[in-house]
């Protein structure tokens, strides 16, 4: 198949960018959308000129670093996936597609498609953990957690942090990522005696790094790949509340 | 060169106690004066520099990664074994070090894997602790299931993101010392070069790849943490940025090599469907718990699978190894698998697969139980192939996936450079010639939380009195010179031919002479062509742009450099070893049924290779292997 593809290039931080047109033949269906920006690439470097910079490593849609607006959709047209997963068979031939960096105020732009989402470590640091240094914990099955806390625990844990909920949001909030490590922690004992603390300084510091307020669309949880569920959020804010009240 | 493990005095179960009780400690105060290097950020780097963070050390943390939480570990999917013994059915320490040391075909030293099955107990408490959400029971106890290789659960799990679930529990952990002002962490830093001086592991040199910066440090201990080295087959089923070019570093410094060969080649995961591919995804070894493995019995079959009746289909690892069937080891998965396919019997569009077949499974227990323990695996079969294995078998094939060699190291994970320390996947260990399932999440976390603060303490304590060194030692200076020199080197080539270019043909040429079964032709022909290869590829190489920018190609034909000699290395070491252990099968070594030969008599050790220079044959320094408490085996699955 051939595409004709609209991307956008640049240089760094400061400079302007915009997007430039590409073609591209032989494309086969089978192909991943990364391996088809591989194949691009190839063929710019070896005309001599600059290939396009993008995020990705593990390429099975786990580790979260790829993240392109690809028609304007964070990680492409298809729901559930990341840009890794995408395959060139969601396209037709001839299509035109627009490849576009993640972008909020948060998130710099690095070069190209790159961006500084650095600002996500930041609001782990803030207190997305629990005070638990290594030593002699207590034996594990003292610890009695039912199938369904473990469950419900562990779906808000399974954010890979890519932050397609931030490019989708009007608001470039990033409540579903801040909230679904809030409620994944507090869900369960051994996080719930610091959810107080770890609300208020997490949401704070979301609010520091330039993230904006939540806008209620739920769009989020709709570009999420991981579909985390917006019911995090109003878990984050029901903590929130309740820390503020409970406060000495 | 007398190589010394080091393994302490005592019997099995006392040493790793008797280690530690006379091990050197550093007193809280004296800590902070003693700053260390982690590289590497996954389960074994977040660990180490977490746990040596909390107790006082100032910590230099490092990953290419833009965000340490990125680390491949993350893209484990099984599990976490631990000799809890929760189901009764019969574990204990002993057991899983016998597993392991039989699963690694008795490659591995009885004292590390004692130690690590060892550790395993605790390993699942501290995970716990930080609110690792493992499966669990209704009644809230944990959940266990079988891995591929043992007769007993001992496999921890959360859901198919075990790897992902621990890794987070272990970068939180990091993130927390970030936060205290005890680790500065360097995300999109890559280490290039390590700086000795005097002999001992002083400082790195690492390239800052937003800015294209070469920046030094310095410390009094250098960890490298930065797993495996798989990527080198170009097709793997490790991430692009995966790489061999520390421990490479390390090695051209005066650190030896064991078995760098020895590549776990995992027997379940998605086939190559062209030749644009640039990785093969994994599906969890778990899915062999209830998937069944097979092929057609009539060669190039062109029916669909479920077209094919019940007796004319060659469940083939049933067959060959009925007491452990479709849960046979990794290795003989995957040559069993290899075997088919060569014999003409694989499957789909490039006949390079075989079937893992959940029909039965879904008939006795019910699509929704299979759903529930597989669910997300075979959604994400689904998102890359197109097809529903609810209703047809998945295909599968093996692809490269785990380095069991790596940097030489003694019982205190310390390599032949004194203060350079390895861990997780970067060393030789626990694994020998084969690693079991879920054992490699287990070794990293264990070495890093477990190991490293023990055995770095009692290294330390003997610097503590000796002059701190700085970035601008002379050996620095010459170091950070001749490694902007590699770098301008690549950047001026001008050929004609991308660094993938070069990366897949030397991919495939591994693959072929130094994978799933090796020859002394093949490998001798192997070593020739990775040397043509690596002279065109100095002369005809392409990299966009300058070095003093963000430059992903420049950081990939950096990495490629490295894997041309690497490749070299890992074929003379498979041409060394004339017998078939583990992952390593000699075609002129097996039995009449086709399995490993392995010769006790002649190569029960680990073999350590040293640099001695470009163009210049590797020296081999043999570990024996002595075996105290257990008595050597064939290794029969049958």
């Amino acid at each position: 198949m051939r595409v004709h593809l609209k991307i956008w290039r640049q240089k760094d931080a400061g400079t302007a960018g915009k997007l430039m047109d590409y073609e591209l033949d032989n494309v086969d269906n089978h192909m991943s959308f990364l391996e088809m920006m591989d194949t691009l690439n190839e063929q710019l470097i070896l005309k001599g000129e600059m290939p396009v910079e993008f995020d990705h490593d593990c390429r099975e849609g786990i580790c979260g670093t790829c993240g392109m607006m690809i028609n304007g959709q964070a990680h492409g047209p298809v729901p559930g996936l990341t840009a890794c997963q995408l395959h060139m068979r969601e396209f037709e031939d001839g299509a035109t597609i627009y490849v576009e960096p993640f972008r909020a105020a948060a998130f710099p732009v690095k070069r190209d498609l790159k961006v500084d989402r650095s600002a996500f470590d930041r609001i782990i640091q803030a207190g997305g953990f629990i005070t638990a240094s290594t030593g002699q914990p207590a034996e594990a099955n003292t610890i009695l957690i039912t199938h369904e806390t473990a469950e419900s625990a562990f779906d808000s844990a399974a954010c890979i942090g890519c932050g397609a909920c931030v490019a989708t949001c009007k608001n470039s909030s990033a409540a579903l990522f801040t909230s679904a490590k809030i409620a994944h922690l507090a869900k369960i004992p051994q996080g719930e005696k610091e959810a107080a603390k770890r609300v208020l300084k997490m949401v704070s510091r979301m609010d520091e790094e330039g993230f904006g307020h939540c806008s209620n669309t739920e769009a989020c949880e709709v570009e999420c790949p991981q579909g985390i569920s917006v019911l995090n959020i109003a878990r984050m804010n029901w903590e929130y509340t309740k820390a503020n009240l409970l406060k000495d | 060169m007398e190589l010394d493990a080091k393994i302490p005095e005592g019997p099995l179960e006392k040493k790793w106690s008797n280690y530690k009780a006379q091990a050197k400690l550093v007193n809280p105060a004296n800590r902070k004066k003693l700053p260390v290097i982690v590289v590497g950020t996954g389960l074994a780097g977040s660990s180490a520099a977490a746990s040596l963070a909390e107790q006082g050390y100032p910590v230099y943390s490092f990953c290419f990664q833009d965000s340490a939480r990125r680390a491949h570990s993350v893209a484990a999917q099984g599990g976490v074994n631990a000799a809890k013994n929760y189901q009764n059915d019969g574990d204990s320490v002993y057991r899983m070090f016998y597993d392991t040391l039989k699963g690694g075909d008795f490659r591995a030293r009885e004292a590390n894997v004692y130690r690590l099955a060892e550790c395993s107990l605790n390993l699942i408490d501290q995970a716990v602790a930080q609110g690792v959400p493992f499966a669990r029971e209704y009644g809230g106890y944990l959940s266990n299931r079988s891995f591929g290789g043992v007769q007993v659960s001992r496999t921890f799990y959360a859901r198919g993101q075990t790897g992902q679930q621990l890794l987070l529990g272990a970068y939180q952990a990091l993130m927390r010392q970030v936060a205290a002002g005890k680790v500065d962490l360097y995300s999109r830093h890559e280490m290039l070069d390590l700086v000795v001086i005097d002999g001992k592991a002083k400082g790195i040199i690492a390239r800052n790849l937003d800015t294209g910066a070469i920046e030094r440090f310095a410390a009094e201990a250098v960890v490298i943490a930065t797993g495996g080295f798989g990527k080198i087959y170009y097709l793997s089923t490790l991430a692009m940025g995966c790489n061999g070019s520390a421990i490479w570093r390390a090695h051209k410094r005066g650190a030896l090599m064991a078995c760098p060969s020895w590549t776990q080649i995992h027997p379940t995961c998605l086939p190559q469907a062209g030749d644009y591919q640039s990785k093969l995804t994994l599906m969890s070894e778990s899915l062999r718990n209830d998937g069944r493995i097979w092929v057609p019995k009539l060669a190039n079959e062109e029916r669909q699978a479920n077209d094919i009746p019940e007796e004319e289909r060659d469940y083939y690892l049933e067959r060959r190894y009925p007491s452990f069937g479709n849960l046979a080891p990794r290795d003989i998965s995957s040559r069993a698998a290899k075997e088919r396919i060569d014999a003409g019997f694989g499957v789909g569009a490039q006949r390079n697969a075989v079937y893992l077949d959940f029909s039965k499974a879904i008939q006795e227990q019910g699509k929704d139980k299979v759903k529930e323990k597989y669910g997300n695996l075979f959604s994400m079969y689904k998102k890359i192939t197109a097809d529903d294995a609810y209703t047809a078998p998945m295909k599968i094939s093996p692809a490269a996936h785990f380095s069991m060699g790596g940097l030489w190291v003694d019982y205190e994970l310390m390599t032949t450079i004194p203060g350079l320390f390895a861990i997780g996947e970067a060393n030789f260990g626990d694994h020998g010639a084969n690693r079991l399932g879920a054992n490699s999440l287990l070794q990293a976390c264990v070495d890093g939380y477990f190991i490293l603060p023990y055995t770095l303490a009692n290294y330390l304590s003997g610097e503590l009195k000796k002059e701190r060194l700085t970035i601008h030692h002379p050996q620095f200076e010459l170091v950070e010179k001749e490694v902007t020199g590699q770098l301008e080197r690549l950047c001026q080539i001008n050929g004609t031919k991308t660094t993938d270019y070069f990366h897949k043909q030397l991919g495939k040429l591994l693959y072929d002479q130094c994978g799933l079964s090796r020859s002394e032709a093949g490998l001798k022909a192997a070593i020739k062509g990775i040397q043509v290869l690596r002279e065109e590829f100095y002369k005809d190489l392409i990299v966009p742009g300058t070095q003093g920018e963000i430059n992903a190609e420049l950081e990939k034909a950096g990495r490629v450099a490295d894997y041309l000699e690497i490749a070299e290395l890992m074929c003379n070491d498979a041409l060394s070893r004339k017998e078939s252990c583990g992952a390593h099968f000699r075609e002129e070594y097996q039995t009449a049924e086709g399995e490993a030969l392995r010769d006790d008599e002649n190569y029960c050790y680990v073999s350590a290779w040293e640099w001695k220079g470009e163009n210049t044959a590797p020296v081999l320094h043999p570990e024996p292997l002595v075996f105290e408490f257990i008595k050597l085996s064939v290794r029969s699955y049958s």
